[in-house]
């Protein structure tokens, strides 16, 4: 137990670099067996092959985008003309950026509103902790282990009589309620690493909680709470079970429209293989770019 | 579950408390307005399919449900769906987690390449493994077996279940290796060094050393696999809706079914309940866990 970290007395962007590079340097002279070469060669296959058999299906749906219909249901072969006629065939269904700016407006008005609320929540509890703190963070992710499913009636006619269903209004109160308590936990876990003479400096030089946050808690976790964003647009942009049941047309987000390709006369696979590479594109990049910064915040600091 | 009565007895606790007043306000909403809806439908009779027929029902619906054989087998195919999916994402993540931190060229592609399908919507995930590479004639697995001369494997309705835990395994095993690698990179190279030093070998490295460091690491992704796995919901609906007949409903599926396919409220919701309790037993159990690695 002893080589656990238990604080971390940088800031969050500051960790990261260093923890990457000594990462880095640490992992070259790991190696020590014989025959470097034979095993370099054999790492080298195996990493690559694994990696590739994972990631195939993408690989695999984003070729198939290019392909006519023709090719798409052929044997496979990675050998064909590339052409651009699905992407314009799914473009002329002309609905598709509805979809999309739904899935846009929701995935981020959601994150914003559950940033604006779980801030204060965060810093109350990492820089005025309680006894009862830990329990009320544990109890807020313990509401996220309730099934939707369980309260999905009850919502759905909630919904109906107040006219949300269908609406991006009702996804993005939805949203935001479902990404609360992982967005507070994430917060939670980069205030508290945040030295606490940093903002004890500012309360002597007489400033207000509320200039606190504006002017050093958050520009000095911007990093975290960034990536804490971006973790919540990821979990809204791909979830499924309230978009498919509380929406039908108007404020259907990109989860409903590719579900719509599930019925057997969407069975065109090129033109599906089109839709879900733009439904997937930006949300991948975005878990590219961040990963390593997402890592740290949703492991409540247990992994370093 | 109402452990959330800060104590005000000081100006900082007061303090705390009314900065976490929205937050803890609008889930405690969120929580106990639809669970006691739910609850309350549970005990009605409420079908929107036979208007004029509500009334109170006592635990009829839950009679029905409990002798109903669907709930039966739909949670034995919820807790075979979570285990089998942690049981691989866990054993498979560790071993990736020890692979992709060995040094090779291009490691750092092959790395985000294999943490890719993370990202990817369930939905999308689905659909390609449902159309693209299990159809049982012109998906890639099928022609894989035919290139080796072996007969295709109809994926939905030969194994259904199995066909959907491929699919989710292969959805959360990229997540399960990224936390695991991010905890690979704090393991004590000098004390690793030294094992080897006095003769261990790579196994008992990996037995005595690299496993106990990634304990928490991994508590960390069973507890929010569960949380995930237990509400899978569009893997299902998009692929097998359930069947063959029952073989892929789990518990969330089944409500569903019962809510907007049959639109029995009082059915659904007294099913909605039982997800519930489930849920809480495994959460009971998943917060001590989380709990007592919380404190070190």
């Amino acid at each position: 137990m002893t080589t656990y970290k238990t604080k971390q007395a940088l800031p969050a962007e500051g960790h990261l670099a260093s923890t990457n590079a000594a990462g880095e340097t640490r992992a070259r002279h790991t190696p020590l067996v014989p025959s470097v070469g034979a095993r370099r060669v054999w790492l080298t296959l195996l990493g690559w092959g694994i990696a590739l058999i994972i990631f195939f299906p993408i690989l695999w749906m984003v070729l198939t985008g290019f392909k006519s219909e023709a090719e798409a249901i052929a044997d496979p072969s990675l050998i064909f003309t590339p052409t651009l006629e699905s992407y314009v065939a799914v473009q002329a269904r002309a609905d598709y950026f509805k979809f999309a700016l739904n899935s846009v407006v929701v995935a981020f008005g959601s994150t914003l509103l559950a940033l604006a609320i779980a801030i204060p929540s965060a810093y109350a509890m990492a820089f005025l902790p309680t006894k009862r703190t830990k329990g009320t963070l544990l109890w807020m992710l313990s509401t996220k282990m309730l099934p939707p499913v369980g309260v999905l009636v009850p919502i759905y006619l909630l919904f109906r009589d107040f006219g949300l269903l269908d609406t991006r209004t009702g996804l993005i109160i939805v949203y935001t309620l479902m990404n609360l308590p992982i967005v507070v936990w994430m917060l939670y876990t980069f205030f508290k690493d945040l030295p606490r003479d940093i903002l004890e400096a500012g309360r002597m030089d007489g400033a207000s909680t509320f200039q606190e946050v504006i002017y050093l808690l958050l520009p000095l976790t911007l990093p975290g709470i960034a990536s804490t964003g971006l973790l919540s647009v990821i979990l809204s942009w791909n979830e499924a079970f309230w978009s498919l049941n509380l929406t039908s047309s108007s404020a259907a987000p990109l989860t409903a429209y590719i579900a719509s390709f599930s019925s057997p006369e969407g069975l065109f696979w090129a033109k599906l293989s089109a839709a879900s590479t733009m439904a997937i594109a930006p949300i991948l990049v975005f878990g590219w770019l961040t990963q390593k910064q997402m890592v740290r915040g949703l492991t409540f600091g247990a992994v370093k | 579950m109402s452990k959330t009565r800060a104590s005000g007895r000081t100006v900082g606790g007061l303090r705390s408390l009314s900065l976490q007043a929205p937050a803890v306000t609008l889930l405690l909403l969120w929580m106990l307005v639809p669970l006691g809806m739910t609850v309350w439908f549970s005990l009605q009779r409420y079908n929107l399919l036979m208007p004029g027929m509500e009334g109170f029902a006592g635990l009829e619906n839950y009679e029905f449900l409990f002798t109903d054989p669907a709930l039966w087998r739909a949670m034995g195919n919820t807790l075979l769906l979570v285990g089998s999916v942690l049981v691989i994402t866990v054993v498979g993540g560790v071993l990736l987690a020890v692979l992709f931190q060995q040094e090779f060229p291009g490691r750092g592609i092959a790395r985000v390449l294999a943490i890719s399908p993370f990202f990817v919507m369930p939905t999308v995930s689905a659909l390609v493994w449902k159309n693209m590479m299990m159809h049982p004639s012109n998906g890639v697995l099928a022609w894989l077996a035919g290139v080796f001369g072996l007969p295709a494997v109809d994926w939905f309705s030969a194994l259904p279940l199995t066909s959907i835990i491929i699919i989710v395994a292969w959805q959360w095993l990229p997540f399960a290796l990224l936390i695991l690698l991010t905890a690979m990179q704090s393991l004590d190279e000098d004390q690793v060094e030294a094992a080897r030093m006095d003769g261990a070998g790579p196994l008992s490295i990996f037995f005595y050393i690299t496993l106990p460091h990634l304990k928490r690491a991994i508590s960390v992704v069973i507890m929010i696999e569960m949380i995930f796995l237990l509400t899978i919901f569009a893997e299902i609906y998009v692929t097998t809706s359930g069947g063959p007949g029952l073989a892929t409903t789990n518990l969330a599926f089944l409500i569903y079914i019962q809510a907007l396919l049959d639109f029995d409220v009082g059915l659904a919701s007294a099913g909605g309940v039982v997800a519930i309790i489930l849920a809480n037993i495994v959460a009971i159990f998943l917060v001590r866990l989380v709990a007592r690695n919380l404190e070190h």
